[in-house]
């Protein structure tokens, strides 16, 4: 008796089906490459006439120059560098006072807490990061803008330190998450090893895990810093929005109770005043490039930090 | 461990009452009950290292050790037998208490280490790990150099000022002469230690207890993770510190139980079944299940 072969093949809107949904996925995926680069070639595209054309800006001058006068009809001034000093003095600021906040939670989170009040603290850490940074500008400008008079005697209290703390407010959360990742991905053999030699739980902290966890806690700090350059309603309503260099030569080299304006701040509040096309227009968009330019490299060590860890 | 002469010896007696001898300046700087001290006092009355009565333990709602009552000599080694899930990991586990960092952990009865029974309040976690050493199924060294591996348990129970690095060296060279890594690793002493080959690792693991001179190695199926001359290796390095430590150790394989065991301790559903010497146990089992058992007839 012979067998029969069954049938092999499948019906055809199955087979096309299946390539068609196939290359929906693929496209998903490769959209968000797509999107950067787009963006990118956008913003540059939108710069490049001031960057390559005649009339073309002064690069030194741009980066060095305090002098920021667009508007001006008759001698109009591109310096930036007291709008990068401004954005430099508030990320630093924050980070003073998000990264031992952030990273200390991250550790009570991991390491300390019980297993409830685990679970209560990543739920409302991710409901702080889930604030719109509108709201945090409101905060900024009725609340800490009080307090900052009130505690250091400030004319105004919109400064940097007031733009720092609503800045740190703002990157703890991430801070934290992406913390409390790299302790939990330290190995539970590690924490074993060191409770069976007898530590006490300080020394499990800085002789195994945070040796062993420091890439990761790296990564969240620079995300931190990159979340903390590009923010730009909080900082704009914050700040004072004052073209300002806060930092100097004598101690303590920056001044927190001064006003500044930050590079993002600057493109939101002067972009829509301009005309498309103009110097002015295109300068923002060189300014553009630069925070794109510096969010980059700051995700992108991040991220070759963590793979630093993932690689070994 | 006095400050002079840390790390330079280790216990050469079978004798429980000579271990511990000296003061401990250590523990009495932390401010709490002196676990080593207590020691040479009580151990006069007993030959046995591990004492424990009624033992039982309860993870959640599921007990895992149901009144267990054994006494382990000193000085030998003591095999654990059984069939998965019958306890002998829970129980070894309990004679550093290392298994309390599961917030769902009851115990009841009691464990007596050298005459001082652990679950007592003065009982320090940090000096009791110290006396009670123990080495893990898979081979955990730290992500820190083979050195410093070594030399981890000293640092962390000494005061900084009181390490000096020739006392830090000698310690290393002779933790690892004893588990005879010296050889192999004298130069790599810089390299990092998750590097080594697993059977390198678990006896680095070995190692690392030995500059503490704890009075107990535990030992977690040592071998499960490492292949046969690798076990053997380990085995005959149990061998070779039979005697002036006492050793506990969980095993699957009870060839291996047979092989190095002086005594062996059978278990059954978090129960002990048979306790005696390995060759009896093996060749003449009391109990109708230990017999079974070892014939392969369930587990």
């Amino acid at each position: 008796m012979w067998l029969t072969m069954p049938l092999l093949h499948r019906p055809k809107w199955k087979v096309v089906g299946e390539g068609l949904v196939e290359w929906l996925i693929r496209i998903c995926g490769v959209s968000a490459v797509i999107f950067v680069f787009a963006i990118f070639f956008f913003v540059f595209w939108e710069a490049k006439g001031i960057l390559f054309g005649e009339d073309r800006l002064d690069l030194w001058k741009f980066l060095t120059s305090e002098e920021w006068y667009p508007a001006s009809e008759s001698n109009p001034r591109y310096g930036a560098s007291a709008l990068i000093a401004g954005t430099a003095s508030v990320t630093v600021l924050s980070m003073l006072i998000a990264v031992p906040f952030g990273l200390g939670a991250a550790l009570f989170i991991s390491e300390f807490c019980g297993p409830r009040l685990k679970e209560v603290l990543k739920i409302t850490i991710e409901l702080l990061a889930a604030i719109p940074s509108v709201v945090w500008g409101f905060i900024g400008i009725t609340i800490m803008n009080q307090l900052v008079m009130r505690i250091f005697g400030a004319p105004i209290g919109l400064t940097v330190l007031n733009g720092a703390i609503i800045l740190a407010l703002m990157s703890v959360p991430i801070i934290v998450s992406i913390g409390e990742d790299a302790l939990k991905a330290v190995p539970d053999s590690y924490r074993e090893a060191a409770i069976g030699l007898g530590v006490t739980r300080w020394q499990m902290l800085y002789r195994v895990l945070l040796p062993a966890a420091k890439n990761g806690l790296l990564a969240a700090v620079l995300l931190g810093v990159g979340r903390a350059i590009g923010e730009t309603m909080a900082v704009l309503m914050c700040t004072g929005h004052a073209v300002n260099n806060p930092f100097n030569t004598t101690f303590p080299f920056l001044h927190p109770l001064d006003s500044v304006r930050t590079l993002p701040a600057t493109i939101a509040a002067e972009l829509g005043e301009t005309a498309q096309g103009s110097q002015h227009y295109q300068v923002l968009f060189v300014i553009g490039l630069l925070l794109f330019t510096i969010t980059f490299v700051v995700n992108m060590t991040a991220d070759l930090v963590v793979k630093g860890i993932k690689g070994k | 461990m006095g400050s002079s002469s840390v790390g330079l010896e280790f216990h050469s007696s079978n004798d429980p009452g000579a271990i511990r001898g000296g003061s401990d300046p250590q523990s009495a700087f932390r401010g709490v009950a002196v676990f080593t001290k207590v020691v040479p006092l009580m151990s006069g009355t007993t030959q046995y290292a591990i004492t424990t009565e009624d033992l039982g333990l309860w993870y959640g709602d599921f007990q895992a050790l149901k009144d267990v009552s054994v006494n382990i000599r000193h000085g030998i080694i003591t095999g654990l037998i059984g069939p998965s899930g019958c306890g002998k990991t829970t129980f070894l586990r309990c004679c550093n208490r290392v298994n309390e960092r599961y917030g769902n952990v009851t115990t009841t009865g009691t464990i007596h280490i050298l005459g001082k029974n652990i679950y007592d309040p003065d009982v320090s976690l940090i000096e009791l790990r110290k006396s009670v050493g123990i080495v893990f199924q898979r081979p955990n060294p730290l992500p820190i150099s083979i050195y410093e591996n070594v030399v981890f348990g000293l640092r962390i129970h000494s005061r900084w000022s009181d390490l000096k690095r020739s006392d830090l060296d000698m310690a290393v060279e002779q933790a690892l002469r004893e588990v005879r890594l010296w050889a192999d690793l004298k130069d790599r002493l810089k390299e990092k230690a998750t590097t080594l080959q697993l059977e390198q690792q678990q006896k680095l693991c070995i190692a690392r207890l030995l500059p503490l001179k704890p009075d107990l190695i535990l030992m977690d199926e040592p071998c499960s993770a490492l292949d046969v001359e690798a076990t053997t290796a380990v085995e005959e390095l149990m061998l070779g510190l039979a005697g002036r430590f006492t050793i506990v150790i969980v095993t699957h394989n009870m060839a291996q139980a047979r092989r190095v065991s002086d005594e062996c301790i059978f278990m059954l559903l978090g129960e002990v079944v048979e306790h005696d010497r390995t060759e009896d146990l093996f060749l003449n089992p009391k109990n109708t299940k230990t017999a079974d058992y070892i014939e392969g007839r369930y587990g």
